[in-house]
């Protein structure tokens, strides 16, 4: 036990390690907050086609060679959202099929393009990073970890702000539009901040494993909570919570950050499933 | 006038529903929309309700009633039959169209949620979760959000839509209250018993136009009238 202390001392006085413990912490508490959200608009899968998007995006940035990727992947990924989101009851392709759609494109063309173009000896080893995570969140540079720590406060201050309108558009979007509210309006904002908490995590679990902490927390916290106030406050600190066990982990074990936070998420499921068992016997 | 319909048509792509119907509600009046299935009384819904624009014709409102303060009280979606949130949270979601640039309730605002929850009776479900109510509870707590948003017109979707026939009582007793105290109520309902006996008015929108407006006594008299409170209502 103390030898583990140790070498979590010793990992921790290195400051890339702490930087990704803080932004690793503040990427879980994002993606929870819209988690609620996402999953009770049966949006779940938007995480997953927007990272693939932001992926794509990745993929151009690196063949134009930008030399800051987020300021070109993040206002495409904005921009998919938007239409994501957008497209409600009146279009010819339905949510899922054009997320579905979306999705495929934007991971089969961004790869096309990185093999095309890449100039790097280790492409399959660029690739997995970008998918799986798993080494961005220790190469992160300051100015990364303030641009990191700064969208992720703007993001909490909007959902903070919001908090109210969110729910309103979250359990009745027709009731919102028609008392004379801009329904519209906070479907957009809410669709800007899912993008961006969507760029955010990229750097935490990568691509593929973004919805994960967009979902697990949500549906963990739906199993015993039953108000819209508690359940999320219960996702945030379920996923704070697993982010920084499963950092810690990974760091001790020497496991992928990204995949160790997914795993930690599932346990953290399955114990709110007990939990929610036991108390509906009682 | 409160609010006034004149010769509308809407329909989807291309296909009208509805068309060339007029007619008018003044402050105070007690409106049922009754048809058979899919003569377009929901879609009439939607355009009162600015969700859907009509095709042509015009939805006028007058008498110091804006756009904004028509009460709504939907059927149910499917999303919110797991979703979770208390009664509480469901009825102060009411206020937001009084908010303005406002981000949080104000105490006037979670008083009058309290006050609307107290007349309907639901007060002490306040902290219950709302997938776990009856759906007469369900209901009331719908109808307690709308009343947060406006006390001037109410439009309600089949009230009644589901409940056994004590609650679908109630559900019509507490309506006809909220009339008597001034609501303008508009009603869509498959129950032609209830809407003959509460409504002032009668909007009956046929198939091939065969429409009436008017008065309930002279609804009774009518030709449609007399043949749909015959059949019970069409579908029965």
């Amino acid at each position: 036990m103390i030898e583990m202390l140790d070498t979590l001392a010793h990992y921790f006085s290195f400051p890339f390690v702490r930087y990704a413990m803080i932004v690793g912490v503040l990427i879980a508490l994002c993606s929870s907050l819209l988690g609620v959200t996402l999953v009770l608009k049966r949006f779940s899968f938007i995480g997953d086609g927007l990272a693939h998007v932001a992926f794509g995006a990745a993929a151009i940035a690196t063949a134009l060679s930008f030399t800051n990727n987020i300021l070109f992947i993040l206002p495409v990924t904005i921009i998919c959202a938007i239409l994501l989101l957008r497209t409600g009851q009146n279009t010819k392709i339905k949510g899922d099929a054009s997320i579905a759609m979306l999705s495929v494109g934007a991971l089969g063309l961004g790869y096309l393009i990185m093999n095309i173009f890449s100039t790097s000896a280790n492409l399959a080893g660029d690739v997995c990073t970008v998918l799986f995570g798993s080494i961005s969140i220790l190469t992160l540079t300051i100015t990364e970890v303030w641009l990191s720590a700064g969208l992720s406060v703007l993001v909490i201050a909007v959902f903070l702000l919001f908090y109210n309108r969110i729910f309103a558009v979250t359990f009745d979007e027709d009731f919102v539009k028609a008392t004379g509210n801009r329904a519209k309006m906070y479907n957009l904002i809410l669709s800007v901040v899912i993008a961006v908490v969507i760029v955010l995590a990229m750097n935490l679990v990568g691509a593929l494993l973004i919805s994960a902490l967009v979902i697990f927390p949500a549906i963990s916290a739906m199993r015993i909570y039953k108000t819209f106030k508690a359940v999320t406050i219960c996702s945030v600190s379920m996923s704070v919570t697993c982010a920084a066990l499963g950092i810690v982990i990974s760091i001790l074990a020497g496991t992928p950050v990204g995949s160790t936070i997914v795993a930690v998420n599932i346990a953290g499921f399955a114990i709110f499933n007990a939990v929610a068992l036991v108390l509906r016997r009682v | 006038m409160q609010l006034t319909c004149q010769n509308l048509t809407i329909g989807y792509e291309g296909t009208a529903v509805i068309s060339g119907l007029s007619f008018s509600v003044s402050a105070g009046d007690y409106l049922c929309i009754v048809g058979e299935n899919g003569s377009g009384k929901t879609t009439l819904m939607k355009a009162l309700l600015r969700l859907k624009s009509p095709d042509s014709g015009h939805i006028i409102t007058g008498e110091g009633l804006a756009v904004n303060e028509i009460g709504y009280m939907p059927q149910q979606t499917a999303a919110q039959k797991d979703f979770p949130a208390s009664v509480r949270e469901v009825v102060r979601s009411g206020c937001l169209n009084r908010c303005g640039l406002r981000p949080f309730y104000s105490k006037r605002e979670k008083q009058m949620a309290e006050e609307n929850m107290e007349r309907l009776g639901i007060s002490d479900l306040a902290t219950r979760c709302y997938r776990e109510l009856s759906g007469g509870q369900q209901q009331r707590t719908l109808l307690a959000r709308a009343l947060c948003a406006t006390r001037k017109i109410l439009l309600l979707d089949e009230p009644a839509a589901g409940l056994d026939p004590g609650a679908a009582h109630e559900m019509y007793d507490i309506i006809k209250t909220l009339n008597d105290s001034g609501t303008t109520i508009i009603m869509i309902s498959h129950d032609i018993g209830a809407s003959v006996k509460y409504a002032s008015h009668i909007l009956h929108i046929g198939k091939q136009n065969a429409s009436f407006f008017g008065k309930t006594a002279d609804y009774l008299k009518s030709e449609a009238g007399l043949q749909y409170v015959e059949s019970g209502g069409g579908e029965q």
